[in-house]
């Protein structure tokens, strides 16, 4: 496990560095499960609390180690089918994931993470059991949705439209107890209807790019959960030139 | 043993019309005709490659980065023996292949750079004497295959071969396919990056490190000596001679792949000591590392086409202006996430200055690294925003053509 104890980087102005008090971010299995710039996410929830004084934690924990029980932020990332398959045995195995979401912390999981935190996926054409916190489940899909995603979020999160880059075979159903995060606008998603799923403070979506990069009010959302207030705005001159263009390029 | 008395009549047609397809798309101003020309050979007679390579002894170069620098070092390092046909245009698919070696006419050697995808099928066409492996590392993976699946494919395309498999005892994706080739030489390489090999692609448990020596935890993959070693600007040979290694080419990476070329053209009898001087001559590759004078500025292109093509360059790159340019048009991948697998605190305290179509993509990923930068419209803006003096400009694969057109296709 590597852990940047508030990281010269990551540390508020007046922070003592005693990282009781500091918002901490675990990332999750990156050995297994980074394979799309998933770091990325991680990167930018540590900058947006930081530049708000929000004194941060992040910590890098791999498939062989423990998964701390006390983080305020967990992310799992994309990954192809073997690490995915293995990623779920390993964190159904160890059960801390599953402690802390029940506990209340903030989850973000993305593309392979995604399936994953549901009831079943598949990889390598074989039907896995996912770690079971949402009523969700995914299987192949007829063709694999390589592209610009796009989509009206769940007036309920308060977001602007959502822009990724998607890249994935694999199509996902929600069960009736789970909330789709947006209507798909552009690209596919969960089944070219709907895109990602919320519940409580877990969020799951398709999008790369990373998904955070493209939507700093995502990162926001999050970063709301986790503190339990809403967080200041901040210059996002230019995530917002990003999110133009790519928002463009999917209409014309 | 030469080829073309001994081509049989429709390969002899195949060969003739690749050529002059080549020539006319070169007078047409269309690139440098070695992809149609190709194309149109293979469509005549589809074992046109296997013809043109029979009676020639070949060298193969594959891997994710650096193989259009280690296919020019292996044929310069070839020279030593005589005549040398090669792809050093980087068309590395079979048509490519084709069209470089139709356009040589007769040579006895041949130093192909081959595209990881196609490696199998063009070993089958011209069963090569040595076949260099040089890495495996994320690359285009909207369209690419997975790293641990491009190893599977590398090893059993190589397992029963009698080609000498020159591979890198530093990439643990490497060492997993050539491994049980009947014959290895190994060479230590290097790999600065690591993310792509954290998991042993044997067993899938973690791979430790310890300095440079790398093994699985669980099973028994684990970093072979090397054979040639690359010690500062010396090569050491398998016999302990070292050769100092003065190239033109900047980078650590680049000595090691000299150390490759060295250990491919060993294999065909050629002695390093005089292949040595050879490697100095190449002052660049395709544009790759090439310095151009432009209006009083001295501008020197690296091209980085993945994460680990990316630290690769903020190592060669020299502390002065920097201009980064990302596109991502179909030949670079469409997907830019990878951006934030780079980590772009070396540029700190430089003037850093972003441009590309997907400029706005970077000025994200450099404002989370908390490094400044400024977004220039183009390559021209650029020059003029800086002072006269060095600058260099790192760019991924079509931002890289891009701006190489500005500067009149420079090689």
């Amino acid at each position: 496990m590597s852990t940047n104890q508030g990281g010269a980087r990551h540390r508020a102005p007046g922070d003592d560095g005693g990282s009781e008090s500091a918002l901490r971010i675990v990332w999750l299995y990156p050995d297994l499960l980074s394979t799309y710039g998933d770091r990325g996410n991680m990167l930018i929830l540590a900058r947006r609390a930081f530049v708000r004084g929000i004194p941060v934690e992040t910590i890098e924990v791999r498939s062989d180690e423990k998964v701390p029980e006390q983080g305020d932020i967990y992310l799992l990332g994309g990954g192809e089918d073997g690490p995915q398959a293995l990623a779920a045995q390993r964190l159904n195995a160890d059960r801390g994931l599953h402690r802390a979401y029940e506990r209340g912390a903030t989850l973000l999981v993305i593309c392979a993470g995604y399936q994953l935190v549901g009831t079943s996926f598949f990889a390598k054409g074989e039907k896995c059991p996912g770690l079971g916190l949402l009523d969700l489940s995914s299987d192949r899909g007829p063709s694999r949705a390589v592209g610009e995603l796009a989509g009206t979020p769940d007036p309920a999160l308060g977001l602007p439209t959502i822009t990724g880059f998607e890249n994935h075979g694999g199509r996902t159903h929600l069960g009736p107890g789970v909330k789709p995060l947006a209507r798909v606008t552009a690209g596919v998603g969960n089944d070219g209807a709907t895109e990602g799923v919320w519940q409580g403070k877990l969020l799951g979506t398709y999008m790369h790019g990373p998904a955070l990069a493209r939507n700093p009010a995502l990162a926001d959302l999050l970063l709301s959960w986790a503190v339990g207030s809403t967080v200041d705005p901040i210059d996002d001159t230019w995530p917002n030139r990003l999110r133009e263009e790519r928002l463009r390029a999917v209409v014309g | 043993m030469t080829t073309g008395g001994e081509l049989p009549l429709r390969a002899k047609v195949a060969s003739s019309l690749s050529r002059t397809a080549a020539a006319i798309s070169r007078a047409a101003g269309r690139g440098d005709g070695s992809v149609i020309g190709g194309w149109l050979g293979l469509k005549i007679d589809p074992d046109l490659l296997k013809h043109l390579a029979a009676g020639r002894s070949v060298a193969l170069v594959s891997g994710t980065n650096g193989k259009t620098t280690t296919t020019r070092l292996t044929a310069a390092a070839m020279g030593v023996l005589g005549e040398v046909a090669t792809n050093s245009l980087g068309a590395n698919m079979p048509t490519g292949h084709t069209s470089a070696l139709a356009r040589a006419g007769h040579t006895p050697y041949a130093v192909l750079e081959v595209d990881e995808h196609y490696l199998n099928q063009v070993i089958e066409a011209t069963n090569p004497v040595a076949i260099a492996l040089l890495n495996l590392s994320r690359d285009q993976l909207d369209r690419a295959k997975e790293v641990a699946m491009m190893a599977t494919l590398w090893r059993d395309a190589v397992r029963d071969r009698e080609s000498v498999i020159v591979a890198n005892a530093d990439d643990p994706m490497v060492v997993f396919a050539a491994r049980d080739a009947r014959r290895v030489v190994w060479v230590a390489s290097g790999q600065r990056w690591h993310d792509d090999s954290w998991v042993c692609p044997e067993c899938g448990s973690p791979i430790e490190r310890d300095g440079d020596d790398w093994r699985c935890s669980r099973c028994d993959l684990r970093r072979p000596t090397p054979q040639w070693t690359v010690d500062g600007e010396a090569v050491r040979a398998p016999d302990g001679s070292t050769h100092r290694i003065e190239l033109q080419l900047p980078g650590r990476v680049n000595r090691a792949n000299a150390a490759t070329a060295l250990a491919v053209a060993a294999q065909f009898g050629v002695d390093p000591a005089q292949a040595v001087p050879r490697l100095a001559q190449v002052a660049s590759v395709a544009g790759r590392y090439a310095t151009v004078e432009r209006d009083g500025r001295t501008v020197r292109l690296l091209l980085a086409k993945n994460p680990a093509g990316w630290l690769e360059a903020f190592d060669m790159a020299e502390p002065a202006p920097t201009l980064l340019a990302i596109n991502a048009r179909d030949p670079d991948g469409l997907d830019t996430s990878w951006l934030y697998d780079v980590d772009f605190s070396p540029l700190h305290g430089r003037r850093v200055l972003i441009t590309g179509d997907r400029a706005m993509d970077l000025a994200v990923r450099l404002e989370v690294n908390e490094i400044e930068f400024e977004h220039v419209a183009n390559f021209p803006r650029a020059l003029a925003a800086v002072p006269p003096g060095r600058l260099e400009v790192i760019a991924n694969y079509t931002a890289f053509q891009d701006i190489r057109a500005e500067l009149n296709r420079v090689n």
